[in-house]
């Protein structure tokens, strides 16, 4: 058995490694986004300053002639507590709760020195006081935030396109039906290509971590270990979606399209580029069925919050089961024409 | 001579369309059989469920008294007549990933020189020709030391040289004892290589025996195979009920002195006359009244 799963895992490595075209593909693709993600979208913002605002009723007095500030972005939030790591983490540049005539402000933030400034000025004109609250925190760049997403991405698209794509061509063009008149049995094949493509994938995407890592020095707070499960278990998750789509499609047309129909929800849906905090509930819950939204999330607790396996776990729970039903349901399903 | 391989009631169906029709045949150890018949008529289907591809809907199929299992797998070597092999491998990676599939494998080495593969061993399977393909395949069919080959179709496509090599070498492998089920729509190859064919039509077999046992069961007479320019077809279907195929008109008689006193007698030119014994093709005409390449 394992004689066979070892031939079919080297022939498909093989396939891999000299399709020359596909491999830069998927190795210089991610590589392009983080470039441009980490240059291009770092511009000059018109709203240079962000402040969040605890939402309360309309500003009145001194509140609202600094909500009148231009050139300041005013973000709303619903309370303090779980918008404090916003400040400790440089993505707002200041926490103002018009209620309490409190503000918290990160001391190592060159932004918030000014909007605090702003914020005292606009209080001194009414004669009302301010009270101060000091928090600490390292800067969150949008580059730290957005790296295990498009990591996250890669995989999902190697996962679900070299899995896929891969064994309904084998389908289409009769491969299968040579295969399997030999001994080799269905699981023995979908075990080959699961773990062909989960190395390969691995490999690829150490590469553009530490390539990319020691271009960028991203955060990275927790464990390469714990990080390293969290992309092995997505990755796993995300073949075995593959696996559900190939098992039976014979039409690349229609596996294309059904492949889309998981990617494309996924890429925009899972937090990778943009937070869904403030999107509508629905699509926060739809969000957690997508299998990128637990790797991007678990994913970015560790580098960026340091999370350990207890804190990640829900993440890892939802995909490992998740894996083992679309695993079962993909070889049960599995036909070789 | 014991039996390889048997086959009982085959029924198959893919919607309304009844591919396979109650098919029953045995195959003797060490032979060559032939599954003979037009495309369409249930030949591929047929083969495929004796090699565990496709699941009959009705029948039973048995190797060496046992229902088709791993021993099968083992000792089968395939050859469709369509096979695409995996991209960016190697002829020789192919053969090593095969080999791995088995538990007794034939030397590749020996294997490349039977089948002239060394030439292009390390080229992608890709950027081989036709005949060089067709080898490989077969080559890889073998490498499980089988028992028994399915060879479907084996030389479409290629041109009369290739397929002379072809005919080589699988009497080559079945010198060597290995027992051949064979499909094919060209008579030449059928009576070439088999000890035994079943022609098969509408998803039924129409008849069963060796070849000249069959054609000896079915004629007593010969074709006398005049140009057709020579014989206005008005006069030769009138006189002697020729068929005209290509250039030719065939008049079938049993008496080859009488039919020629007659045609000498219209002053047809006798220049291009040839006098053949019947053959399968022939036979297939006469059995279903279709060409067997139609």
């Amino acid at each position: 058995m394992w004689n066979r799963i070892y031939a079919l895992f080297v022939a498909r490595n093989l396939e891999f490694i000299r399709d020359r075209s596909s491999l830069a593909w998927s190795v210089l693709l991610p590589i392009l986004i983080i470039f441009v993600f980490a240059y291009a979208f770092t511009e000059e913002n018109p709203e240079k300053f962000k402040v969040g605002i605890i939402a309360g009723g309309a500003l009145e007095g001194a509140a609202a002639e600094f909500g009148n500030t231009r050139f300041v972005k005013f973000i709303e939030f619903a309370e303090v507590e779980s918008s404090l790591s916003k400040v400790e983490r440089h993505q707002i540049d200041l926490l103002f709760d018009p209620n309490t005539n409190r503000y918290w402000i990160n001391q190592t933030s060159p932004n918030g020195y000014i909007v605090e400034k702003l914020l005292i000025a606009a209080y001194a004109n009414f004669g009302e006081a301010l009270q101060q609250i000091l928090v600490e925190g390292d800067e969150i760049r949008y580059i730290d935030w957005v790296i295990p997403g498009v990591i996250g991405m890669n995989i999902m698209w190697g996962a679900l396109f070299g899995i896929g794509y891969v064994i309904v061509r084998y389908r289409k063009f009769g491969v299968l039906k040579r295969l399997r008149a030999t001994p080799v049995s269905a699981i023995e094949f979908l075990a080959a290509q699961i773990l062909s493509r989960l190395w390969l994938m691995i490999a690829v995407n150490v590469v553009i971590f530490v390539g990319m890592d020691f271009v960028l020095d991203f955060r990275m707070h927790g464990s390469y270990l714990n990080l390293f499960l969290v992309f092995m278990l997505g990755s796993i998750n995300l073949i075995c979606c593959g696996l559900l789509v190939a098992a039976r499609v014979s039409s690349e047309e229609v596996a294309n399209g059904v492949l889309n129909l998981f990617s494309w929800p996924m890429m925009f849906l899972s937090g990778v580029w943009f937070s869904l905090e403030g999107a509508h509930p629905a699509m926060q819950k739809f969000a957690l069925l997508l299998p990128l939204t637990h790797v991007t999330a678990a994913a970015r607790e560790i580098m960026i919050d340091g999370a350990g396996l207890v804190q990640i776990s829900d993440h890892l729970l939802v995909l490992g089961i998740s894996s083992v039903i679309l695993l079962i349901i993909g070889a049960r399903i599995f036909q070789w024409e | 001579m014991s039996f390889i391989l048997q086959v009982s009631n085959l029924v198959k169906s893919f919607g309304s369309l009844t591919a396979v029709r109650d098919v029953s045949f045995e195959i003797r150890q060490g032979t060559c059989f032939g599954l003979l018949g037009p495309n369409g008529a249930g030949k591929t289907t047929t083969i495929e469920m004796m090699e565990g591809i496709k699941t009959p809907d009705a029948g039973t199929i048995m190797y060496q008294g046992e229902a088709l299992g791993t021993q099968f797998r083992n000792e089968a070597g395939i050859m469709f007549q369509n096979t695409a092999l995996q991209d960016f491998i190697t002829v020789r990676e192919i053969m090593i990933q095969f080999s791995r599939f088995y538990p007794d494998t034939a030397s590749i080495d020996e294997l490349a020189e039977q089948f002239a593969l060394h030439d292009f061993l390390d080229q992608d399977t890709r950027k081989l020709s036709g005949g060089q393909k067709q080898r490989l395949l077969l080559a890889m069919a073998l490498i499980n030391k089988p028992k028994i080959m399915f060879l479907d179709e084996p030389t479409t496509g290629l041109d009369p040289q290739s397929r002379r090599n072809l005919w080589r070498q699988v009497q080559q492998v079945k010198e060597e004892g290995a027992t051949i089920l064979l499909t094919t729509h060209y008579m030449e190859e059928a009576y070439e290589l088999c000890d035994e064919i079943a022609i098969m039509d509408h998803g039924r077999i129409i008849a069963h025996d060796a070849p000249d046992a069959l054609l000896a069961a079915h004629f007593d007479d010969v074709v006398v195979q005049i140009q057709a320019a020579d014989i206005p077809r008005d006069i030769g279907e009138r006189e002697f009920q020729a068929i005209y195929r290509n250039d030719s008109a065939h008049i079938v008689t049993g008496d080859v002195n009488r039919t020629i006193e007659h045609l000498l007698h219209l002053d047809i030119p006798l220049n291009h006359l040839r006098i053949r014994a019947r053959n399968l093709e022939d036979l297939f005409l006469e059995l279903t009244g279709k060409e067997l390449r139609g």
